[in-house]
């Protein structure tokens, strides 16, 4: 039997980053809210700052160590699966990726011992620090990381000589036409995703009647950023798509399922894009809703699908729903936010059960509005994996399928153990909660923490 | 500056191996001697002396990868290929190797996170010994684009190197253990130092005879006049270090012996980059072949230059930190 090499390195490479892309979304949103309860804790001297931030740093860890092993899995999948992408591309993308490693992964990684085992071996201010320098690198990591990706949707910057890409101007390259709207779009889904869980932590405990000081101020802090940032995506998205119309038009075509370039463009609540009849089946649309979103005009025309080749074309289904998922989640999010603010302002939302109940319920929906855009961005992308320069089935290594088809499975065992025993942790850590065992025997905290800290911190600096 | 600019990166990225291998090198250590250990205790307070530091270990792993994809994207684009099973199982045995450090100490039932970090430490270095020997030894190349088998490395020799690098990683993680903990678990790594350092001696001996005798390129480096005068001191120097990881071990010592086994680590790789100079992808493609493009290089270099001793400041500060032993039974928590 044949197996397509390309099929599977793309099926090994999308499954991998799919894994990965979780942590991230987790760690960035996680890091910032664990240094802005460290700087609580020092203004205020609350301890119930501390006492949150130490237990947010357990959670986080577990998430970290997930996030640092799968990211190194894709930064070597660049040369075993896409090696001919590498020789291509790699003059630009290389040094891009090669800066996130510089700036970034070894500020995160390194830092990340202090906020983890340092919390008696330095003063206060130096841990707090540690945990704003940690949230710091990750989101820095986010920048190039996107800067590269952004950089394979829409290239500028570069020439091609003799079928390789060289650099002209890196400035160009890396603020390129997409990134500014990707890296914004990507960093607020990762805090609004964490907003999400925090949200839903501190609602189970509402619930359940456990923790309540503490449930409190996550479920406050979380509502009151989400107010601000989910209507916040909606309005960074929406210039997102636009700017993507100007650069990649068949991607938003497929994005819509908008057949016919000389027609203006229904919104499709649902569909079923049909690619043989080069039509959509069971369509309950709003009329000329695309138009009026995309162009701003009732009859405005943006081009179809039916302009370019059917190779040419991604596949319409894959990014016809992923973008209808995450459009939906978006939405809810917005409408969960808004609620809790305004049941906060109204004073019963500690008392609104029913409202409690979903949220809490509703720590997942972040990651999986990150996945769906990302499958919109990058099955959009398609048949291009640097678009217009490089071609997917052009990209490959010279690796029988044989072996992509074998390592993928130890991929997909390797994961479903990790992820399985990963969640089954934290969930066991958020059911300890803040007070919980976890915390009073590890981090061993005295009567007063602050005060304990202080001392190590002098002694550790003094030298002893 | 053509002519400058990859012989500068490829001692960069040597440089990042270099510390790649020393850094993880002890700590994928601790996971190889994490069988012989005892007891839970012993095995907590052998975990602790690394949980700081494994993750800024593991990153000069990224470097290193990441530093031949900007800088010699095509070698990266022939090694990556022609080594794909040993890449993606030492990825794999990394995985399980890093969760293990969070898992493990959330876990009621250790073992199988006990398993899981041994086995992963033991295999990652062993696949990267096999990488390690298997580069050595050359790779097929055609057209600038690998052209070899898909199982050209697993020949006896890069196997040999694969054992041969658990002992080297062996020996750096029991001298590690000698100089950061206290108690039973010290006084068992001084005896599987000694043990460890003759079997790391032989191995350097099997390598150093092997790679001369089977392949000519290797013999005419070290064995041409003028050649010779000019590079003996490497192995004298080596039995130097060696020498002196033994006696300070015998007297006691606690320092000495894990800097003397990195002294004997740089020194075994030393040879083996005047084995291999200039060539990335022995015996055919140099680093002048596999330079990427002047203006990646140099965009990348200010940034290095710049960025790297700031790197290895903190890095340096956080050892600090954390420095002083583990003692049984007590936690940097
Ligand atoms: C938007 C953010 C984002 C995106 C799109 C990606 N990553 Fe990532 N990555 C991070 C954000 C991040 C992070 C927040 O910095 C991580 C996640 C959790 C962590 O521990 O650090 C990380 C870890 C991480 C590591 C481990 C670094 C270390 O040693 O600490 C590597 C090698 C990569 N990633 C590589 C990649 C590659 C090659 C990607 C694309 C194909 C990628 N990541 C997508
Ligand atoms: C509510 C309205 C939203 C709109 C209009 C919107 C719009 C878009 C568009 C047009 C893209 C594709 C851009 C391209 O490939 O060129 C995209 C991608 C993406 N979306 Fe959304 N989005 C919304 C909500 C969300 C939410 C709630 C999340 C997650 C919490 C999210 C996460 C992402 C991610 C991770 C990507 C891929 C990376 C990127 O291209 O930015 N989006 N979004
Ligand atoms: C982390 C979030 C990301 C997710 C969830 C994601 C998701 C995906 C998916 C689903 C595919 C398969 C598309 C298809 O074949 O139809 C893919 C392909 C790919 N992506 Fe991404 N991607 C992410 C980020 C990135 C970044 C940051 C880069 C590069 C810097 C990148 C480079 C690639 C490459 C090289 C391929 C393989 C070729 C292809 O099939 O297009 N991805 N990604």
């Amino acid at each position: 039997m044949e197996l397509d090499p390309v099929l599977l390195a793309r099926l090994q490479f999308a499954f991998t980053v799919t894994f990965h892309i979780i942590f991230p979304s987790f760690t960035i949103g996680l890091s910032a809210y664990i240094a802005t309860l460290g700087g609580l804790w020092l203004w205020r001297g609350d301890e119930r700052y501390h006492r949150l931030m130490a237990f947010w740093v357990k959670i986080f860890a577990v998430s970290f160590a997930m996030g640092v092993v799968s990211g190194i899995v894709l930064s070597y999948q660049f040369g075993t699966n896409w090696s001919r992408f590498s020789l291509v591309v790699g003059n630009v993308v290389g040094p891009l990726i090669g800066y996130e490693v510089l700036t970034a992964f070894f500020l995160e990684a390194t830092f990340l011992g202090v906020l983890l085992f340092g919390f008696k071996r330095v003063p206060p201010w130096l841990y707090v620090l540690s945990a704003a320098i940690v949230a710091v690198g990750t989101a820095m990591s986010a920048f190039w990381i996107l800067a590269a990706n952004s950089w394979m949707q829409t290239p500028v910057g570069y020439e091609m000589r003799g079928g390789i890409a060289y650099p002209t101007d890196w400035v160009a390259a890396i603020f390129n036409p997409s990134f500014p709207y990707r890296f914004a779009h990507m960093l607020n889904a990762a805090y609004l995703t964490t907003g999400f869980v925090i949200l839903a932590v501190g609602a189970r405990y509402l619930i359940a009647g456990k923790h309540q000081q503490d449930a409190r101020t996550m479920v406050r802090m979380a509502i009151g950023l989400l107010a601000i940032l989910a209507p916040l995506q909606l309005l960074i998205g929406d210039m997102h798509g636009l700017n993507t119309l100007k650069h990649q038009p068949i991607k938003v075509a497929a994005m819509e399922a908008h057949w016919d370039g000389d027609k203006p463009g229904d919104f499709h609540l649902f569909a079923w894009p049909n690619e043989k009849l080069e039509k959509n089946d069971f369509a309950i649309s709003i009329p000329k809703g695309a138009s009026l979103i995309l162009t701003h005009k009732l009859n405005g025309l943006f081009p179809g699908l039916k302009s370019v080749a059917p190779e040419d074309r991604p596949p319409v289904k894959t990014v016809f729903f992923a973008f209808r998922i995450m459009l939906a989640i978006g939405f809810f999010m917005i409408a969960a936010a808004l609620l809790g603010a305004w049941l906060w302002w109204c004073g019963h939302l500690f008392e609104t059960r029913w409202y409690l109940r979903v949220v809490a319920q509703s720590w997942w929906i972040g990651f999986v509005a990150v996945i769906a855009g990302w499958v919109v961005t990058e099955s959009g992308r398609q048949p291009w994996i640097v678009h217009g320069v490089l071609r997917t089935t052009n990209a490959i290594s010279p690796v029988p399928g044989a072996s992509i088809a074998g390592t993928l499975a130890l991929f997909v065992f390797a994961y479903g153990i990790v992820f399985t025993a990963g969640i089954y942790f934290i969930n066991r850590l958020i059911a300890r909660g803040p007070q919980g065992r976890a915390l009073a025997k590890t981090e061993g905290f005295s009567a007063s923490p602050i005060a304990a800290a202080q001392d190590a911190g002098r002694e550790a600096l003094r030298g002893r | 500056m053509e002519w400058y600019l990859p012989v500068i990166w490829a001692a960069l990225i040597g440089t990042a191996v270099a510390m790649y291998v020393i850094l993880d090198g002890f700590d994928l250590g601790i996971g190889i001697l994490f069988p012989l250990s005892k007891t839970e205790g012993e095995r907590d307070q052998m975990m602790r002396s690394i949980a700081p530091f494994w993750d800024g270990n593991e990153t000069w792993l990224v470097l290193g990868g990441g530093g031949l994809f900007v800088a010699f994207p095509q070698a990266y684009a022939v090694i990556m290929p022609a080594f794909y099973l040993p890449v993606i199982i030492m990825l794999l045995a990394l995985i399980f190797r890093g969760v293990a450090f969070e898992f493990r100490t959330l876990s009621d039932n250790k073992r199988w996170w006990n398993l899981a970090f041994a086995a992963g430490s033991t295999l990652a270095a062993f696949a990267q010994g096999i990488i390690l020997g298997a580069l050595i030894q050359g790779i097929k190349v055609k057209d600038g684009i690998f052209a070899g088998g898909h199982f050209d490395w697993a020949t006896p020799f890069a196997l040999f190197c694969g054992l041969a690098l658990i002992a080297g990683y062996g020996l750096l993680g029991a001298t590690w253990l000698i100089m950061k903990t206290e108690g039973r678990v010290a006084d068992r790594a001084r005896v599987q130092a000694k043990w460890l350092l003759l079997a790391v001696l032989a191995f350097m001996a099997a390598v150093s005879l092997w790679t001369p005798l089977s392949i000519e390129r290797i013999a005419q480096r070290w064995f041409s006049l003028p050649n010779f005068y000019y590079l003996w001191p490497v192995p004298a120097l080596t039995a130097l270090a060696a020498y002196v990881v033994w006696r300070s071990i015998e007297h006691g010592r606690d320092v000495p012996p894990f800097l003397a086994t990195i002294a004997l680590f740089l020194l075994g790789y030393l040879g083996l980059v005047i084995s291999s100079y200039p060539y990335l992808v022995p015996p055919s493609l140099t680093v002048w072949d596999t330079a990427a493009a002047p203006a990646s290089q140099i965009f990348m270099l200010v940034g290095t230059l710049v960025l790297l001793p700031i790197i290895l400041g903190y890095t340096a500060l956080i050892y600090w930190l954390f420095r002083g032993k583990v003692r049984p039974g007590e936690s940097y928590h």
